[in-house]
């Protein structure tokens, strides 16, 4: 399915390229030792290197550089043994040392994939061309002061990966879904924590447009999009105004644009207007970074099950369908909090995971995560844990309590974080599954109730129903209701 | 006691350690001399209250006996080397003001051995001159003066640069020892522009850290002292490996002193024909022949040597170093410290150009748009990439030439001090200064001018001694044996106080 | 190549963010012409097959590890600045 623009004349398609900008996780900068910990006083996480005291050098961190390659091995990307920092010369407010060292020429990760698995069930492998690392700049508030701007160097030198895509997207659910999947990778491996919020991840979108069959058109790049929703938006917006500015003649500059999700427009940024030379060359207080074959596979060693092998597990080993297993992959704590349950209760069950894993998983995703949702919490905060998860779902299974029941039950659970044994057995919600107890209040009703039961046997067999009401009236709602039903209907039958 | 600020290093070192002598008096005489030495412009702040901070802890470490053979010893610092509370500007307008925080390791490694701090010394601005003519705080003198001149006795010459304030405080005996640094030449140069002993060690040897940049590839610390054996004191105190630097060597620093054997029998002496220039001054050829005749003498074999691509070490220098500089220049913006100019009304833009017009000398702004120019989009490749294969080219010469020799034996520069504001306006003739000293920057490799001659109106002049890396061993004990065979040669006469 | 008009002096000068008035322009387009043609004679090396030489030191880079121990000195950071305020660095306002 192809996504098309309709324009007055002509049906135009959009080809899409992002650069993904995203914080590497480490205690310390990648040239220096202070600290890269979100949301600090401004300026009390900046080293005299990151402000560019005169005289102070830049010294790497080697975790930076491990995931950098944590990260090329996840894409299935070529690993660089021989990578070169180069210097990037430009002039702004919160750029300290008039240059930002990143890599040019030799970048640590070549050319790897990301899978990306879209609604109407086909998937597409999206091309990385190459990941590098690079210093953050700093943050300029513009809003402080009428005629001032404030800097923080906080983010001065904090390490980032840049991990460019080719300009293999054709659609905003294409690019949405990349970014997504690649915040998944990310976060499975932990190199990045993926949080958009707090600006750990964004993108650079590169869009244009051409009629069916064209060469590329000139693309415009869309900076800093810090949400997956605002990439789709962006780059929706974007391509309708550059298929209208050609229909009526015009043709589309090359410029960096920014995207104003509340206006609904991207605009050109004047601080960008400028034609760039960057002047990039190697950064002579550094040396090459190299490295050899068994860091290499150290770090190999070190991941996880990443998110597409996880995904084929649990549809072949557990069973569970393709869609809800791509849900419960998407996340980490999800795919993990899911793994824990299923644990437990193959544990207490002796089942198999493929036997009780359907269940678990329609349980996970209706009702647990229905319950976070309405309490705005995740499973980072989730007051039921997996194992409490599989005792409810147990006691399920074994018929002491009714589906429904576990209802309330799990909303009890939510709320207090008791344990579901514990609630049934102070709520007496156990049901009753006594075939005597219920045989005698069966036995009773019929006695009481000639006529509804003359109806029934009149042919109108929808009264037991009434039937069932009444037992289940009678016991409280705890009636086994399976069971209520094959004590039932032989009676009433007569 | 005789005048104190004559004695050297050793000789005070010694005198120290026997208790004849109290660094607190030592300091005391030069601080005077520091004072009186205005004239000379070598000084741009004068720290005595530290020096005497200093002297006398000194004299408390030297009683404790645990101290260096630094310790007690009053040194001056060239302003590139940052020193904490201590007014930092690389004598630049645009680092006005500027008072560090921090300390650059060269001068950390002094104190911690002891030495005194008299004060910081004049340069060219951001160490890019080769006269110190072009600091923001005015030219500093050589206190050498010509007899006999065409342009009459009290012609004021220039002390070489960049490091003209460090060779000029040690030639008029106002410090015992100065740091200096070097990114072409400019410890060497002014060395023998002033018959004073410098080094340049093996770049990688001494620390970067807070040694204010010029061209980072190349920039390497060193001492300037008043003889060879003080220069090895000295440096052996300022070398070391520093995580803070990741340019810095993880080698151990060798006892340079104890290499000082005056013995270079059997050393092999290379002598490169390509620094025979077409119209070298007569007496600069003679003094080289001097040099090879003493080392011969003293048993070292003369090996004739090729390094072919000398010609083309000064150009390649000019693309490198404009290069590295106009980026390690860009962070000087008005932003985080010194110079900020804007006009009421100004945007960023406008502060940035109007900080950096007014912040730097002539000098500076012709580097760094050279710099600008050869990495520029479309010029990369012919001059940038280039120049960077030439210098490979020049790096691979020493290492043939190494093959055959020891160390390699060369005037220091092409003519004796000139006067002052004689090539102040011709750019090109002032870059020719350092057509001998270029090479080794390029390379990497040790190198030092030792005083071995004066010129036929009496301005000193020096022989250069280049090494293998890391070999700064044998590049002092080479200069031991030239300062010993050339002799005293006199001091200038004080004219200046 | 190497003739360095004064447009060419102008647009690096912007880029260099240095303030050349015009009346400078044409003199500085003369002194850097003269010094890139003395650079020129590099073009008469041959350089085919050599590897640019970027430092003079040929080992790798050494790593250090990943622990904070730096930062927390917000005023030794802003103790120079030309204007400070509230722990932030000022700048004439920017327009994006």
């Amino acid at each position: 399915m192809t996504y098309i623009i309709q324009g007055t004349r002509d049906d135009f398609e959009v080809v899409i390229g992002l650069e993904v900008h995203a914080q590497v996780t480490s205690k310390a900068k990648l040239f220096s030792g202070a600290a890269t910990a979100f949301g600090a006083e401004p300026n009390t996480q900046v080293s005299l290197v990151d402000a560019a005291m005169p005289g102070m050098l830049p010294t790497i961190n080697a975790e930076c550089i491990r995931q950098g390659v944590r990260t090329g091995l996840a894409l299935g990307a070529e690993i660089n043994k021989f990578s070169v920092f180069d210097r990037k010369n430009y002039f702004y407010a919160d750029l300290p040392q008039g240059y930002q060292i990143s890599q040019f020429k030799h970048p640590i990760v070549g050319e790897g994939t990301i899978t990306i698995n879209k609604k109407d069930g086909t998937s597409k492998d999206i091309d990385v061309e190459r990941i590098h690392l690079e210093q953050d700049a700093g943050k300029s508030m513009h809003d402080q002061h009428p005629q001032m701007t404030y800097v923080d160097l906080n983010r001065s030198g904090v390490a980032l990966m840049e991990i460019v895509s080719k300009p293999d997207m054709a659609s905003p659910e294409e690019a949405g879904l990349y970014v997504g999947k690649l915040r998944t990778i990310l976060r499975y491996i932990g190199s990045c924590d993926g949080n958009m919020e707090q600006g750990s991840m964004r993108a650079d979108v590169n869009v244009s447009v051409r009629r069916a069959g064209e060469p590329l058109g000139t693309r415009c790049e869309i900076k800093n999009v810090n949400s997956i929703r605002f990439v789709r938006q962006a780059i929706e917006i974007e391509a309708r105004r550059q298929v209208d500015i050609i229909e009526d003649g015009g043709h589309i500059d090359q410029e960096t644009r920014l995207f104003d999700p509340v206006k609904g427009e991207t605009r050109s940024m004047r601080s960008k207007e400028e034609a760039h030379d960057y002047r990039y060359f190697p950064d002579p207080d550094l040396l090459p970074v190299e490295f050899d074959d068994d860091f290499i596979a150290a770090a190999r060693e070190s991941l996880p099950e990443l998110p597409d092998a996880k995904h084929h597990r649990f549809v072949s080993d557990f069973g569970i369908s393709d869609y809800n297993a791509g849900v419960l992959v998407a996340e980490k704590e999800s795919s993990d909090f899911f793994e824990e349950l299923i644990a437990a209760l193959v544990d207490a069950s002796g089942k198999k995971a493929s036997a009780v894993a359907a269940k678990a998983a329609n349980w996970v995703m209706g009702d647990l995560f229905g319950a976070l949702n309405k309490a705005g919490k995740t499973l980072s905060d989730c007051p039921v844990s997996p194992a409490q998860g599989a005792e409810l779902l147990g006691l399920i299974e074994d018929g002491t309590i009714s589906g429904r029941t576990a209802k309330d039950v799990f909303e009890i659970m939510f709320e207090t974080g008791d344990s579901a044994e514990k609630i049934v057995e102070e709520k007496g919600l156990k049901q009753v599954s006594d075939t005597g107890a219920i045989e005698k209040i069966i036995d009773d009703l019929l006695v009481a109730n000639p006529a509804q039961v003359q109806q029934y046997r009149d042919g109108k067999v929808k009264m037991i129903g009434f039937f069932v009401g009444q037992v289940m009236k009678a016991t409280g709602g705890q009636a086994n209701p399976a069971i209520v039903n094959q004590l039932l209907k032989p009676k009433l039958d007569g | 006691m005789t005048d104190l600020t004559k004695l050297k290093i050793a000789e005070a070192r010694d005198a120290l350690a026997k208790g004849d002598l109290t660094s607190l008096e030592l300091t005391e005489a030069h601080i005077k001399a520091v004072e009186a030495s205005s004239p000379l412009n070598a000084f741009i702040v004068k720290t005595p209250e530290i020096a005497l901070k200093n002297a006398k802890a000194a004299d408390e470490r030297i009683k404790a006996g645990n101290a260096t053979a630094m310790t007690g010893i009053p040194v001056a610092i060239k302003d590139l080397f940052a020193t904490k509370g201590v007014r930092t500007t690389a004598c630049s307008h645009i680092l006005d003001g500027f008072v560090p925080e921090y300390e650059s390791t060269v001068t950390q490694n002094l104190w911690d051995d002891g030495a005194v701090m008299l004060g910081k010394l004049n340069m060219d601005e951001f160490a890019m001159g080769s006269s110190n003519e072009t600091s923001h705080y005015g030219p500093v003198k050589n206190p050498w003066r010509a007899k006999g001149s065409a342009k009459g006795s009290n012609a004021d010459f220039v002390p070489g640069g960049s490091s003209g304030g460090s060779v000029t405080s040690v030639a008029a005996f106002t410090a015992m020892g100065a740091t200096a640094s070097d990114t072409g030449g400019s410890i060497r140069q002014p060395a023998a522009f002033t018959g004073t002993f410098g080094i340049k060690p093996t770049y990688g040897r001494c620390s970067r850290y807070g040694m204010v940049a010029f061209a980072s590839s190349l920039d390497q610390a060193g001492v300037v002292t008043r003889s060879v054996r003080d220069g090895a004191i000295m440096l052996e105190s300022v070398c070391g490996f520093d995580a803070k630097d990741s340019t810095s060597a993880q080698m151990d620093v060798p006892n340079f002193e104890a290499a000082l054997t005056g013995d270079i029998r059997g050393m092999k002496i290379g002598i490169p024909k390509e620094y025979h220039l077409d119209g070298m001054p007569k007496e600069i050829e003679a003094l080289w022949d001097k040099g090879i005749a003493w080392v011969k003498d003293a048993g070292a074999e003369i090996i004739d040597i090729s390094l072919p691509h000398t010609k083309y070490a000064l150009p390649a220098y000019y693309i490198i170093a404009p290069a590295e500089a106009s980026s390690n220049l860009a962070r000087y913006d008005g932003v985080r410290y010194g110079l900020r100019s804007a006009p009421m009304g100004a945007s960023l833009e406008d502060m940035y150009e109007a900080t950096r017009a007014a912040g730097f000398g002539e000098e500076v702004q012709r580097r760094i748009m050279i710099g600008t120019y050869v990495l520029s989009a479309g010029y990369y490749d012919a001059y940038y990439l280039k120049a960077q294969k030439v210098r490979q080219l020049i790096s691979n010469d020493f290492k043939t030439a190494y093959q055959k020799c020891d160390v390699i034996l060369t005037p220091t520069a092409p003519s004796a001090a000139f006067a002052m504001g004689e090539k102040s306006d011709d750019p090109l003739a002032m870059y020719l200064n350092d057509v001998f000293t270029v090479p080794a920057s390029l390379a990497g490799l040790p190198g030092a001018s030792v005083p071995a001659g004066l010129s036929s109106d009496g301005l000193p002049l020096g022989l250069q001694i280049l090494g293998q890396p890391w070999d700064e061993a044998n590049v002092l004990k080479t200069c031991g044996v030239i300062e010993a065979a050339a002799g005293d040669l006199g001091a200038p006469a004080i004219w200046w106080e | 190549m190497s003739d360095i008009d004064k447009a060419t002096v102008a647009k690096i000068a912007r880029l260099s963010r240095i303030k050349i008035e015009e009346d400078r322009l044409e003199g500085l387009a003369g002194e850097l012409s003269n010094i890139m043609g003395w650079i020129e004679q590099l073009n008469e090396v041959d350089t085919d097959n050599i590897t640019p030489m970027a430092s003079p030191v040929d080992t790798k880079l050494r790593w250090r590890a990943d622990e904070v121990s730096d930062g927390d000195k917000r005023d030794a950071v802003l103790i120079n600045a030309p204007q400070g305020e509230y722990g932030f660095f000022a700048v004439p306002k920017v327009i994006e």
